[in-house]
């Protein structure tokens, strides 16, 4: 190894020497990582001001004692501890918050991926009015949270909510049912008792509703793209529908589903506007990001929201990693 | 019959069940929150399960009292309002003033490191905000910078740049290069090509950016929260909205009207620019 790396000083101090005897200026493509450079400075500044810091100063945060009135003697030298991650990691509440994410992610990510594919589906082919459905079925997406959070709050109201009322005077519930508010709801049927975790349907319930437009036009794309011979070919040779979509369509899709999962996971882990807006945590939504939040306000205790903060990213990594080892390549294998 | 022409009819059915479903679905609450806010409180609270009331029925008073000022017993929305648009607006200019030349370098020049940039993103994207939420609350409070409209646009920049790079950067690269070789023997400098030559063609899809980071930092909650709660004067629609609604203090259809005034701005944009907006955000998914 050595004696291929001697002659590298040498070779590079002749080129360098070269431009400078001949008084040329910068060569072509020195200039252009120059201007390369320059032009992605200022995202490059505000990328790692804004949030490259703010995450190296939470994993540092993360290890140390600090609460929001003694923030101000907070450093780079401060005393390192591992109090805040035991604090967090054996503190009620915390691995039954961990489990509430990962089944409000995964339902969410599923549902919300199944309705964007069946809403794809019915509104490939032309029909009169198909824009203006498909703008009407991207709407949950792009509205302010705010808004439909409270819409939903409002529809679904034990006191006044429409869907309760109608409930009772036409579907014959007994009483109204508090829809995010009660963290288990009896539900009897044919004779088996099951509690459901009602809250928590809601909110997954509420994310497949606002979510499924993203993976509906991510899919929608797609399926435009697929090649209309090859549908062709498998009407002539007699497939039904389900046939052609089972083995045309499927295989087309299944990249653009495994990179939807990736996103929607992603996205509906760290997610924490939807639940503090809708339950504000209660009745068993407790999602990390929201006890994060009341760490962080309530308890004013920065140590253990950081240390927190860094335990939900830490697993989603882990399930990022599990994902990439374990499904990806399958992915890849029914591309080739 | 066989199993294809059975089928065949059965999702022609079921098409159109699905197509009325999802329209019903997704545009009812939208529906039920403007119905609901041209009527009386009273009246409401009286019949929850009716939908519909008559025009004779209707009042504005709702929307009047959401738009005038505090002081004059309102809820002041229209501060709110402005507080927003400033913001968004702000937010929206810098963004694409850091993230044209930015998407430009990606998807153009060859410079160290233009192959890790991405991982630079995926930070932004992989880290929950709640985890940025923290230090920058801790900095900005130092800086004095927390509970200032200026702070909040700083990270909403933060917040929608990647996303708008990634965007553009896409659509950069349908432009064919040898235009700009041209401009560049025309004697043209790199900047000059860029605003004379790449920006006019790539007018959709900035625009299309433009508006998407309008729409990111208008709904954005999360921040707003914890930056702006304190001062009243200072908050955006959402966050008036979010903290409205969870008193009593002030009635629900109020609020409703509140919700309608805070979701028009977008419906409006999105109206306008339903087209641009889609092709913007799928492409290069149909590239698979």
């Amino acid at each position: 190894m050595a004696t291929t790396h001697e002659p590298r000083p040498a070779e590079a101090r002749k080129r360098r020497r070269r431009p400078t005897g001949l008084r040329r200026p910068l060569t072509r493509k020195q200039q252009e990582n120059r201007a390369g450079l320059a032009y992605l400075s200022p995202t490059l500044i505000i990328v790692i001001v804004v949030v490259i810091v703010p995450i190296l100063w939470t994993i540092m945060l993360a290890f140390q004692r600090i609460r929001l009135i003694n923030v101000r003697r907070a450093s780079v030298f401060g005393q390192y501890t591992l109090a805040n991650l035991e604090l967090v990691l054996t503190s009620p509440g915390f691995w039954s918050s961990l489990w509430t994410t990962l089944v409000y992610t995964v339902g969410s990510t599923a549902l919300s991926i199944l309705f964007g594919l069946i809403a794809a589906l019915a509104l490939r082919g032309r029909f009169r009015g198909r824009t203006l459905v498909r703008a009407a079925v991207l709407f949950p997406y792009v509205a302010p949270v705010v808004a439909v959070t409270f819409v939903w709050e409002i529809l679904l109201s034990p006191q006044f909510g429409l869907a309760n009322n109608w409930g009772t005077r036409f579907l014959g519930w007994d009483r109204p049912i508090a829809f995010l508010s009660q963290r288990e709801y009896p539900l009897s049927l044919f004779g088996i008792h099951v509690d459901v975790p009602m809250a928590l349907l809601t909110v997954i319930a509420f994310e497949a509703w606002r979510y499924f437009p993203f993976a509906f036009l991510f899919l929608l794309a797609r399926l435009q793209a697929v090649p209309g011979e090859l549908e062709e070919a498998a009407l002539v040779d007699g497939a039904a529908p389900s046939q052609t979509f089972r083995r045309i369509l499927l295989p087309q899709l299944a990249p653009v589903i495994a990179l939807l999962s990736v996103l929607r996971f992603v996205m509906t882990f760290n997610k924490f506007d939807d639940v503090y807006l809708l339950t504000g945590g209660g009745a068993g939504t407790e999602v990390v990001s929201v006890r994060v939040y009341e760490f962080l306000t309530a308890r004013f205790d920065i140590g253990a929201a950081a240390a927190q903060a860094l335990v939900l990213a830490a697993g989603l990594v882990v399930v990022l990693m599990i994902y990439l080892r374990f499904f990806a390549p399958r992915i890849e294998g029914e591309e080739a | 019959m066989d199993r294809h022409s059975f089928e065949v009819r059965l999702f022609g059915i079921l098409r159109w069940v699905v197509i009325a479903g999802l329209v019903v679905v997704t545009m009812f609450p939208f529906c039920y929150m403007l119905l609901l806010s041209v009527r009386p409180i009273e009246e409401v609270l009286a019949n929850p399960g009716r939908l519909w009331a008559g025009p004779s029925e209707w009042t504005i008073e709702t929307y009047r009292e959401v738009l005038t000022p505090t002081a004059a017993g309102g809820q002041g929305f229209l501060r709110l309002l402005a507080n927003s648009a400033m913001v968004s607006a702000a937010a929206t200019v810098l963004t694409l003033l850091v993230s044209i030349p930015g998407s430009y370098a990606v998807s153009r020049l060859r410079f160290t490191g233009r192959r890790q940039v991405h991982f630079l993103f995926l930070a932004v994207y992989l880290f929950p905000s709640i985890l940025l939420a923290i230090p920058l609350f801790v900095l900005f409070t130092r800086l004095g910078l927390r509970g200032s409209l200026a702070g909040l646009t700083i990270v909403y920049i933060a917040q929608t740049v990647p996303v708008s790079i990634y965007m553009l950067r896409n659509y950069l690269s349908t432009i064919p290069e040898s235009l700009e070789e041209a401009a560049a023997v025309d004697g043209y400098t790199r900047l000059q090509t860029i605003r004379k030559v790449v920006l006019p063609l790539a007018a959709p899809a900035v625009m299309a950016n433009a508006l998407y980071v309008f729409m990111i930092a208008w709904n954005e909650f999360l921040f707003a929260l914890l930056f702006l709660v304190e001062d009243r004067a200072d908050w955006t629609v959402s966050l008036g909205l979010a903290q409205l609604s969870g008193g009593i203090e002030v009635s629900k259809t109020v609020l409703m009207a509140g919700s309608v005034v805070l979701t028009l701005p977008i419906v409006i944009i999105f109206f306008a620019a339903e087209r641009l907006l889609t092709e913007g955000l799928t492409a290069g998914a149909d590239k698979g």
